[in-house]
């Protein structure tokens, strides 16, 4: 590399600018709300409010509410991806025929937008009366549910889980597929049995790639929005409401900007504990 | 020999299986979108049926879905080249002429993007109120394309970084300048690589559904907020549903596709590979 002196400066510096406002100014605005007595329907009251609005949310029982379905949210569809997503990668890592017709398949539901997944589920499937789970469960001699209204959290972990767990086998086979073959060939002329090598060579190789889907997929589902927008409204009651969802009703239905910053501040310090992990997960692997 | 193919014939069975299970709900919907209303909603559902144009010539009709695929496209495709305009040169910047806080610029940029929208949703709505940019295709194209430029900066980070040095050594040799080194040798070079990040760009942009929900109404609409206009029952509306989803998902279905790989290296930062 000849030691040419090149000012980056004017290459580098309009994407640091604007990442950098996009960053500090919502950032600062959503703060300074959130100590701000500011409500879009009463433009009269103003000024300071201190920690009002944080203690006022801290004390709804809502707020408690929508942070318990998030978790569950979250635990659950990442349980079902991660858990999935391991062993159908380790399927399809294995030689089959027409394997490579069958991945298109397998990993076509995470292209689909989260508004048609959501609205073809609630509609063409999970109809009490003329979805086809319906159908399919009245000839097995069950009786349908109603699943929004039985079941709404599950349902919407349903939907979520089905457009997730490609992402998490297209990454973990990615990660399979860079495993050693002479460490698996080795293995096996020892005389390994199958789950041994799943346990004791393909989880532990896994370990870093698991992580990742953990972290993103986390920082994905703290927002889940669309799918519960379109399907349940965040009902019946707060069923389904989650911290995203109350944030939205608190700022664009109620015009309560004040609380609703206050709820903002409180998902960006969730996000941000994952974040560390996942930043400083990235940093190892980071050449320079 | 004999057992090795029992093997592979009962792998095959179970990964089909689970292809055809995952793929089913995208089937049925392409089904449903060549049914008559009432064949969709029959109970027992059909599989065999005659198959109808109509709901395509309906969903058509409906003035609000071309404005939505249109907005669609001009909103990726605007919000892709947006933030290839600002990426390619700051990932050239980082990938051939890496200083000391190479590193932690990176790192800072991955960290922006961990930001949860609902954080922000406050004030970049109050923003867009006040900059008149609610409802409009150019608000939506600043927000994606920033919310994308780490990523895309990113990905072009690691194809810059895999061109072969020599390549570029030679053009300097013959006294290229910066500019014309970028466009001029490394751009053919990266062209797959700059190609396949457009096209993650533009399959995240046209599925974003938090921002399109909230900052349009109707004029800025995009196919996810068009189709989120169906959950509103109007009468039977399953195969015009059916038909709208269906043209909304094609064309990204067949991005998504082509750009496995890149959707790896672009999702995780590289982590995996």
């Amino acid at each position: 590399m000849s030691n040419r002196r090149v000012n980056t400066r004017p290459l580098l510096s309009p994407a640091l600018f604007v990442l950098l406002l996009w960053m500090i100014v919502p950032l600062a605005m959503t703060l300074w709300f959130s100590f701000q007595r500011y409500n879009l329907l009463t433009p009269l009251t103003t000024g300071f409010a201190g920690l009002e609005n944080y203690k006022s949310l801290l004390a709804d029982p809502s707020l408690w509410t929508a942070m318990l379905n998030t978790i569950l949210l979250v635990a659950s569809v990442l349980t079902v991806t991660v858990v999935l997503g391991t062993l159908l990668a380790v399927l399809f890592d294995q030689e089959f025929y027409g394997r490579a017709v069958a991945r298109l398949l397998i990993i076509a539901p995470f292209f689909v937008m989260p508004t048609v997944s959501a609205l073809i589920w609630k509609n063409m499937l999970m109809h009490p009366v003329n979805g086809l789970l319906a159908f399919l469960m009245s000839s097995f001699g069950v009786e349908s549910i109603d699943w929004f209204g039985a079941w709404p959290m599950a349902s919407i972990v349903m939907i979520v889980s089905w457009q997730w767990l490609p992402f998490a086998l297209l990454i973990l086979l990615t990660a399979i597929q860079s495993l050693d073959q002479e460490q698996i060939e080795a293995a096996r002329m020892d005389g390994a049995r199958p789950i041994h090598m799943f346990f004791f060579i393909i989880l532990p190789h896994l370990r870093r790639a698991i992580s990742v889907v953990i972290m993103i997929e986390t920082i994905f589902f703290l927002s889940v929005f669309a799918e519960i927008f379109v399907t349940t409204s965040g009902g019946p009651g707060l069923a389904t409401t989650n911290l995203a969802f109350l944030i939205y009703i608190r700022s664009l239905l109620e015009y309560d900007v004040g609380s609703a910053s206050a709820g903002g501040v409180i998902a960006i310090i969730l996000a941000n504990i994952v974040a560390i992990f996942l930043i400083r997960t990235v940093a190892r692997t980071l050449e320079v | 020999m004999k057992r090795s193919f029992y093997k592979k014939m009962a792998i095959t069975l179970i990964a089909w299986s689970a292809a055809i299970f995952m793929f089913f709900p995208i089937l049925w919907m392409l089904l449903a979108g060549f049914k008559t209303e009432i064949d969709a909603i029959t109970t027992p559902p059909l599989l065999l049926f005659e198959p109808t144009l109509e709901n395509y010539e309906a969903v058509q009709q409906r003035a609000n879905y071309i404005k939505s695929a249109t907005n669609s496209i001009l909103i990726s495709g605007g919000a892709t080249l947006l933030a290839l305009a600002f990426s390619l040169p700051a990932a050239y910047a980082m990938a051939f002429f890496p200083t000391r806080r190479t590193r932690s610029t990176l790192l800072w940029m991955l960290s922006t993007k961990m930001l949860p929208p609902v954080g922000v949703l406050v004030p970049i709505y109050i923003l867009f109120r006040d900059f008149g940019l609610i409802d409009t295709r150019i608000g939506l194209i600043l927000v994606y394309s920033l919310i994308n430029l780490p990523i895309v900066i990113w990905l072009l980070y690691t194809f810059f970084k895999e061109v072969p040095r020599d390549i570029l050594e030679a053009g300097r040799m013959d006294g290229a300048t910066s500019w014309q080194e970028l466009f001029f040798l490394l751009m053919p070079l990266a062209l797959p690589g700059v190609v396949s990040t457009a096209l993650l760009s533009i399959i995240l942009c046209w599925n974003e559904a938090f921002w399109s929900l909230n900052l349009t109404t109707a004029d800025a609409a995009p196919l996810t907020a068009f189709i989120a206009s169906f959950s509103a029952p109007e009468g039977l509306f399953w195969a015009k549903l059916s038909a709208a989803s269906t043209m909304a998902i094609a064309p990204i279905l067949i991005f998504g596709w082509l750009s496995q790989r890149q959707l790896v290296r672009g999702l995780t930062f590289g982590a995996v590979k």
